[in-house]
């Protein structure tokens, strides 16, 4: 019994597929709850009035658009190292959702922004750098559209999450360092010092994982696309061969 | 791969036009914006270190797709990746190549260039610095990219917009040691990562560049 048992292509598509019901119905469920206790049952902010209620969107959405390129690059590793078909399919299937959630966050960001900093946009590190990680997801989509070849577009692919790892990371603290903020810091951590209040924390605790579960469906339901359209490619293949 | 070097150093030189296409192409930029702008001395020179940047950047872009396109068309390449030379150093070789025809004639500019913009003399110093110390990590992260899309017809689009995210560090230390210089301010923030930026890349670039151009040749 090894974890590496899950790659097998069949049993992936096996288990994915019990799993995704569930995930669906939890995903529905809990998003529905977070916002609707969101948006309705919490109180205004004493500074911000209403417009704290974007948070619920925001904040979840800005998680899952960092955490996706972790998944891409995890999955890119285990390509590179195993050459598990099923890993670079998640990393594939993986960045356009990041993408989304990118434009999402960064939209969110700019409504909450209008009327609390007075601009739909500031040069501010948080912000720029969102900019640039939609940049490096739209380049990687991209490589991903432009080659035909899948095992020689994955193996490039990788190496490219590899490297823009990397110099994302290093753009972060670029961006640092050229401007001094004008975002808030972490509304979430585990010490509980600089929290948001309860009333605000818990509603955005189960939006976030509501965020998750989405997240986890839909790059099941993507993946089980891929692995559906490569052994398609190849009956395909025998046929003309045959 | 001195022979390489100098293989690839003659080729630019006898073809030549790219060389001052590349040239060109700079001194235009540094021409075109300051006609879009006001032409005030001041708001020229707090812009002038992206420009210069900038202007170089554009021109080791639209190089790029020279470094390894034609040898791969031809077939050099295939012959050089089995040669005895590591294929990294043929990468290193290639991409000094493009270092010494692309951004050193730009920077060898800077004195001139930064009359039009009315930049002191120390400035101009330290524009040269901050390029010098800068531009091999372009050409090094260009030779990546460039090698991501080798097998690509028209894959240039695609390397503009895989490489200009990736250029995003040291474009911004790269300015940031210039505008620091220019308010009499520490650089050595910004130097020492601009030169770890070019240093690692050259370190380690090479050896991911050679697995993308095996995998395209495959």
């Amino acid at each position: 019994m090894s974890f590496w048992k899950y790659t097998n292509p069949n049993k992936f598509m096996v288990i994915s597929g019990k799993l995704l019901p569930i995930f669906s119905i939890l995903t529905v469920l809990l998003i529905s709850i977070g916002l609707i206790w969101g948006f309705f049952f919490t109180p205004d902010d004493f500074r911000m009035g209403s417009t704290v209620k974007i948070i619920y969107l925001h904040v979840p959405s800005a998680l899952i658009a960092i955490n996706t390129w972790f998944v891409m690059l995890i999955g890119s590793l285990i390509w590179l190292i195993r050459r598990h078909h099923v890993s670079v399919l998640i990393s594939k299937s993986a960045a356009p959702i990041g993408l989304i959630m990118t434009i999402v966050a960064l939209i969110t960001g700019a409504i909450w922004g209008q009327p609390m900093w007075g601009t739909f946009w500031a040069w501010d590190p948080r912000l720029t750098s969102f900019l640039i990680l939609f940049f490096f997801y739209l380049g990687y989509i991209a490589l991903w559209q432009s080659v035909d070849n899948h095992d020689k577009v994955a193996d490039l692919a990788s190496l490219l999450c590899l490297v823009g790892s990397v110099f994302a990371i290093l753009s972060r603290y670029a961006v640092n360092f050229w401007n001094q903020g004008l975002h808030q810091g972490a509304s979430l951590s585990l010490d509980k010092e600089e929290n948001v209040s309860n009333v605000f924390w818990f509603p955005l605790i189960v939006s976030i994982t509501g965020f998750l579960f989405l997240f986890v469906t839909l790059l099941l339901i993507k993946t089980r696309t891929e692995i559906r359209l490569k052994q398609l490619s190849k009956v395909l293949a025998a046929n003309k061969l045959g | 791969m001195l022979t390489l070097l100098k293989r690839d150093l003659t080729l630019a030189f006898r073809t030549g036009s790219s060389l001052i296409l590349g040239i060109a192409f700079f001194l235009i930029i540094l021409v075109i914006i300051p006609l879009s702008l006001e032409p005030s001395k001041k708001i020229l020179i707090t812009i002038a270190p992206g420009i210069f940047w900038v202007g170089v950047l554009l021109a080791c872009l639209l190089s790029l797709d020279r470094i390894f396109q034609l040898d791969i068309e031809d077939g050099t390449l295939e012959v050089l990746s089995i040669s005895p030379l590591p294929i990294e150093g043929t990468i290193l070789a290639k991409t000094f190549a493009h270092w010494l025809t692309t951004c050193l004639p730009l920077i060898l500019l800077v004195p001139i260039a930064s009359i039009l913009y009315g930049i002191s003399k120390e400035g101009a110093i330290w524009i040269i610095i901050s390029l010098l110390s800068g531009t091999p990590a372009l050409s090094m992260i260009g030779a990546f990219a460039a090698s991501l899309t080798l097998g690509l017809k028209r894959g240039s689009l695609l390397l503009s917009l895989l490489v200009l995210p990736l250029y995003i560090p040291t474009l911004i230390f790269g300015t940031e040691v210039i505008r620091k210089s220019m308010m009499d301010l520490p650089v050595t923030t910004p130097l020492v990562f601009l030169i770890a930026i070019t240093a690692s890349s050259v370190a380690i670039l090479p050896i991911l560049t050679g697995m993308a151009i095996k995998i395209n040749l495959r």
